[in-house]
């Protein structure tokens, strides 16, 4: 059972960019994509524990702001050094303007 | 020919690992030696100044590759080894206890070492940074209430100051140029930093000598030439660092301020290669000038670049250099080269934070140095460093007005 949690604002989130999401004691990455897509991952890079919210999204890549680990923030698949662990992600859906998240039960 | 006895990385750290790696990810399939004089396992150094010092439980070293990895992707590790001698001719390392390891190719990533002060006298309170075994010594020293005097002005010694506030110990820093920073780092972002530092209670005293230092197993006393004596518990000094190229020399392997190298990473012998701290090399993007660059990404990237060329991939270096530092709440990040701009544009971000976009005389983008709280300013200098890469001439109003720096790089075809 998917617990939808309502994230923010579809247009809170520039194209192409990621804003942090914080809930429940846990933080995330919302992105949307160039084609306007969303997207969420967990907040923390897998490396060194950086929130990935002040780094830098390219096509369907996020970078981390510190020490430039990528990942594919539609799979959470880690791309080459420093990181190798992947990043986990989560359901999203758009319902009117909102963007809500799929936590689990 | 020694046709299957493989690779020998000499120097484990951040760029041996990486070159290690980057070897099997890139399918090599013969013998990886990797030769360390730590008896460590690989690790990284960057959190040596900062979490080894903070880490309130046991200090956990920031491993690269652990056991389980050396294993799985079956690189022998030989801590606790120093390199002799290379025999170039009979393709041959040499080991300090008599070992021969036979090589096809061989890397060295020997790094860098702590410049160290003359004329001291030897004291367990007169400490340097740059091993693992370096920060355990230094947090048995660090506690409130105690004095550390730092000596040099540079990110080592800033970095442990800021570490040492946070225990709450008394800290003085000691440079002798008229500010800190002063390699490398412009003066406005300087001022920033001091004024950080000294926020957040650290003494910085900048244009003054160091006329003598006294030290026993308690105390140390430095003389400074404004006439001052500092009283510490213990001194860090923070003076830079020298190439290890020892090695280099001793084989008749040519050496420019670190063991030169051409583009491609290899050095003035065949099948030797060098990369990281210990290698100068030239750089295309500043007209080939000559660099030698003391950066972890720098030894990341060479690490990994040097891995593929090892294996007859010819690639160039060409990375835009990149350099962060953290201190207190504050980061300072740094993309390309400073010394190369002619003139300076700002751009004032949320929260203090700033950049500094540095332009050569044609007005190209060559530099962006930055500051500011948390990770404010990591967006926009990743952007100028890609911009630096394309070698961007962006219409300085851009710049200043907090125009979107991804709609200044060229669009993809």
């Amino acid at each position: 059972m998917t617990n939808w949690v309502d994230a923010c604002a579809a247009d809170e989130i520039d194209q192409e960019d990621v804003v942090r999401f914080d809930h429940a004691g846990r933080t995330f990455a919302i992105y949307r994509s160039p084609d306007d897509e969303y997207f969420v991952t967990d907040g923390l890079c897998t490396h060194e524990k950086i929130h990935l919210a002040d780094g830098l999204v390219i096509d369907d890549t996020i970078e981390c702001p510190k020490h430039n680990g990528r990942f594919s923030y539609k799979t959470g698949e880690a791309r080459g050094a420093p990181v190798c662990v992947n990043l986990k992600t989560y359901p999203v859906k758009v319902e009117g303007d909102r963007v809500m998240i799929g936590l689990g039960a | 020919m020694n046709g299957d006895a493989g690779i020998i990385i000499v120097g484990a750290g951040e760029c041996g690992a990486r070159a290690a790696l980057g070897l099997r990810e890139n399918g090599y399939r013969r013998k990886i030696t990797l030769i360390g004089d730590e008896v460590h396992l690989p690790y990284e150094r960057p959190p040596l100044s900062k979490k080894v010092l903070l880490d309130h439980a046991e200090p956990r070293l920031p491993a690269v590759l652990n056991d389980l990895a050396l294993a799985e992707k079956a690189i022998r590790h030989i801590g606790g080894a120093s390199a002799d001698a290379i025999d170039a001719a009979g393709k041959r390392l040499i080991l300090s206890d008599g070992r021969a390891l036979s090589y096809d190719k061989l890397l060295l990533t020997t790094g860098a070492a702590p410049r160290r002060l003359a004329n001291t006298p030897a004291s367990s309170r007169i400490l340097y940074l740059r091993t693992m075994d370096d920060a355990i010594a230094l947090r048995s020293h660090i506690r409130a209430n105690m004095h550390v005097a730092v000596l040099g002005g540079g990110f080592i010694g800033l970095e442990v100051a800021a570490s040492a506030r946070s225990y709450g110990a008394k800290v003085t820093v000691i440079e002798s140029q008229e500010r800190i920073l002063k390699r490398g780092v412009p003066e406005l972002i300087a001022e920033t930093i001091t004024a950080l530092h000294q926020r957040n209670g650290v003494a910085v005293k900048c244009g003054v000598a160091v006329l003598g230092i006294e030290a026993d197993e308690r105390h140390v006393g430095i003389s400074l030439s404004d006439g001052k004596v500092i009283a510490a518990d213990v001194l860090v000094v923070g003076i830079g660092a020298q190439p290890r190229t020892e090695l280099a020399v001793k084989t008749g392997i040519a050496v420019d301020n670190g063991i030169a190298v051409n583009e491609h990473l290899e050095t003035s012998i065949a099948d030797i290669f060098a990369a990281g701290d210990c290698c100068s090399f030239p750089h295309p993007l500043y007209g080939g000038r000559r660099l030698r660059l003391e950066a972890w990404r720098n030894a990341q990237d060479q690490g990994i670049l040097a891995a593929a060329n090892l294996m007859g991939a010819a690639r160039c270096y060409q990375a835009v250099p990149y350099f962060w530092s953290d201190q207190f709440d504050h980061t300072l990040q740094i993309a390309g080269l400073v010394d190369e701009g002619r003139t300076v544009v700002r751009r004032d971000l949320d929260d203090g934070a700033f950049i500094l976009f540095h332009l050569d005389a044609e007005q190209r983008l060559v530099a962006a140095s930055g500051v500011g709280p948390g990770n404010r300013i990591a967006k926009d200098i990743k952007l100028s460093e890609m911009l630096i890469a394309k070698r961007i001439m962006p219409p300085i109003e851009a710049l200043t007005d907090g125009v979107n720096l991804k709609s200044l790089l060229p669009k993809a075809a």
